[in-house]
């Protein structure tokens, strides 16, 4: 027990996650048995709920709303406290008043994905058949069907059109099935450090992250709610193992090197002796604090099944054909999750479309998690793309 | 907007009366017309996709040099990071009305591929470059016996980006070779002024510092 000692003893108990994923802190949107979500896999899901946020105000002809999109292990708190860490939102740096997301001028929205365990309905909510979580009970959702839960979303808050729908990793893909599927209702889109499909390579990854959690004793074959339990330990080296994947080699190497953690000389154990394998224990251990293990099978396999192009015969620009929307794609030079050379297909099949779009190559060492971080090109980038669309769709230039 | 407005230097108006814009870009401006399609291959930081937006031309641009196409986004224009040499081959036939390759082509690897290309995407080109065959240029070469610079060409020959210098003749042989038509051809002078119509082609040889040239695919094969 010496290598994962440190993800031992949460301090964020099993409870207080099930209640969030019943009772969620953000504002709920309930859809009943006549409203069901249809779902890939043939499933009618119903009731259902979505939790989302909102930021700013919504204008008079309903034309600033922008939705984003989370990614994988976030959630639908961009710009306000989580309720389960206390830590600030996610995309505080992105969002907020005369930030590129400019909540003085826009109308903001994020919704936890279904399948997530932040509020919207997924294998960590109560199933209202049996009164207990859903548990792998839960059917197989897809990239499609948390894009068709947030089109019912918006319906619900009376938006048609969004003036542009932006989100990174999971999120972009979001953003890429939303142009796809409703081209009518996105103005523009900035999808960003993304793919139009799960490279092998990525579901590799994943798979291993999955075989982490199941190989933990503590799954139970995702029953580990009504056993008091959850695989803390599997959980941890499946997000271990991601987070490597968000970083890149220089960005490890800037950070940490070599450097011993607390010590001169190395142990000769298997404790911490390395800053890096510290930093990565305590990724480990503050995400399964605030995240439900089935919650991650179930989002990362919907990544898996992600593939636009195989939606049209596969011939990806055949997604796009004909679309209006503005495109900016956005990427990163040392994303090796999602390499550039994905965005680039993206942009070639977007010309082969004749649709508007833009795409930036940033030049950072950061890696994937770039998009979350302090990068100032991104961020000039993004609030002029929406200032162009905003012109464009005749947005006044109140509050900029 | 008056600014845009104005009268394009075509008559002969002083370089300090056209305003903002560089006079090879008012002149290319000036071949377009409203609403048509157009992508600017090598755009830069911009400046002409910026003048043609504002006269109600739908424009896209392909840069090569990152900050060049950052700044272009930030400026809310759609231009995409690309290689004139690799990337015009992933635009579909007849995707734009023109295509635009300016103060470009010398620095291409493969010219004649590029313009291949830019007949192939665009139903018309528009190819502006650097005439090697300026009397200014001969000058240096011949007397100085040196590598010719100049105010607008200013980097020495080993960190130069152009590659492929060509004088107005050799250009008008290359489009002879490879079929394509030329619509209209333009030479300017050393101020930017047109360098007058009914000249010889020898005289725009030596004395245009840039050329013009509005392009068609060529009705015969060769």
């Amino acid at each position: 027990m010496t290598q994962l000692q440190s993800v031992s003893s949460p301090s964020i108990h099993s409870e207080d996650r099930a209640h969030e994923a019943d009772h969620p802190t953000s504002p709920v949107a309930k859809f009943g048995i006549e409203q069901p979500l249809k779902l890939d896999c043939g499933v009618d899901l119903a009731p259902f709920q979505i939790a989302y946020q909102t930021y700013g105000e919504l204008n008079a002809d309903r034309s600033n709303a922008i939705l984003i999109c989370h990614a994988l292990t976030l959630d639908q708190h961009v710009a306000n406290m989580h309720p389960l860490t206390g830590k600030a939102g996610w995309w505080e740096i992105m969002v907020g008043p005369g930030r590129p997301l400019d909540t003085d001028r826009y109308f903001i929205i994020c919704s936890n994905v279904i399948g997530g365990c932040m509020g919207s309905t997924g294998p960590a909510s109560t199933n209202p058949a049996t009164g207990k979580a859903w548990g792998l009970d839960f059917p197989i959702i897809t990239i499609p069907d948390m894009v068709r839960a947030q089109a019912m979303l918006l319906d619900r808050l009376g938006i048609q059109t969004l003036l542009c729908v932006i989100g990174g990793s999971m999120g972009g893909m979001q953003v890429l099935q939303w142009t796809a599927a409703y081209p009518e209702r996105v103005f523009s889109a900035l999808p960003v450090a993304c793919s139009t499909r799960h490279s092998a390579q990525n579901i590799a990854f994943h798979e291993l992250g999955r075989q982490a959690v199941m190989a933990d004793p503590d799954w139970h074959h995702g029953r580990y709610f009504e056993r008091g339990t959850h695989p803390h330990r599997g959980l941890a080296v499946a997000r271990m193992a991601g987070h490597i994947t968000y970083l890149s080699d220089a960005a490890l190497h800037r950070k940490f090197g070599r450097r011993m953690q607390d010590r001169e000389l190395p142990t000769f154990s298997f404790d911490a002796d390395f800053q890096v394998e510290s930093y990565l224990r305590y990724q480990g251990s503050s995400f399964v604090e605030r995240f439900d293990a089935n919650s991650y099978l179930y989002l990362t396999r919907a990544m898996d099944y992600f593939d636009i192009a195989a939606d049209h015969d596969g011939v990806l620009a055949e997604a796009f054909r004909g679309i209006k929307t503005r495109f900016c794609v956005v990427s990163f030079t040392s994303d090796w999750l999602f390499p550039t050379s994905e965005s680039r297909a993206l942009v070639h099949a977007l010309n082969a479309s004749s649709a508007r779009v833009s795409f930036a190559e940033i030049e950072t060492d950061r890696g994937h998690d770039a998009f979350l971080l302090d990068v100032p090109e991104f961020f000039d980038i993004s609030r002029a793309f929406l200032e162009s669309a905003g012109k464009a769709r005749g947005l006044d230039g109140t509050g900029g | 907007m008056a600014r845009q407005e104005q009268a394009l230097p075509l008559g002969g108006i002083a370089p300090d009366r056209t305003g903002k814009y560089r006079t090879d870009h008012l002149l290319v401006a000036e071949m377009i017309s409203a609403g048509s399609k157009v992508l600017d291959v090598g755009c830069g930081d911009g400046e002409l996709l910026q003048l043609l937006e504002s006269r109600g031309i739908d424009g896209r641009g392909i840069e090569l040099s990152r900050e060049g196409v950052n700044r272009c986004v930030a400026k809310g224009l759609a231009v995409v990071q690309g290689d004139a040499d690799t990337d015009l081959v992933n635009y579909p036939d007849d995707a734009f009305d023109y295509v635009i390759l300016s103060q470009t082509l010398q620095a291409t690897r493969q010219p004649k591929p590029v313009l291949e290309n830019l007949l192939r995407i665009g139903q018309r080109a528009i190819v502006s470059f650097p005439n090697f065959g300026f009397w200014k240029m001969r000058l240096q070469l011949l007397v100085g016996g040196h590598m010719p610079r100049t105010e607008n060409l200013p980097a020495t020959w080993y960190d130069t980006p152009n590659i492929h210098f060509c004088t107005i003749k050799d250009f008008v042989q290359l489009c002879d070779e490879i079929n394509v038509k030329m619509e209209r051809a333009v030479a300017l002078d050393l101020y930017g002024r047109p360098v007058p119509l009914n000249l010889p082609w020898w005289v725009w040889n030596m004395f245009g510092e840039q050329g013009v040239f509005l392009l068609s695919r060529g009705g015969k094969g060769k």
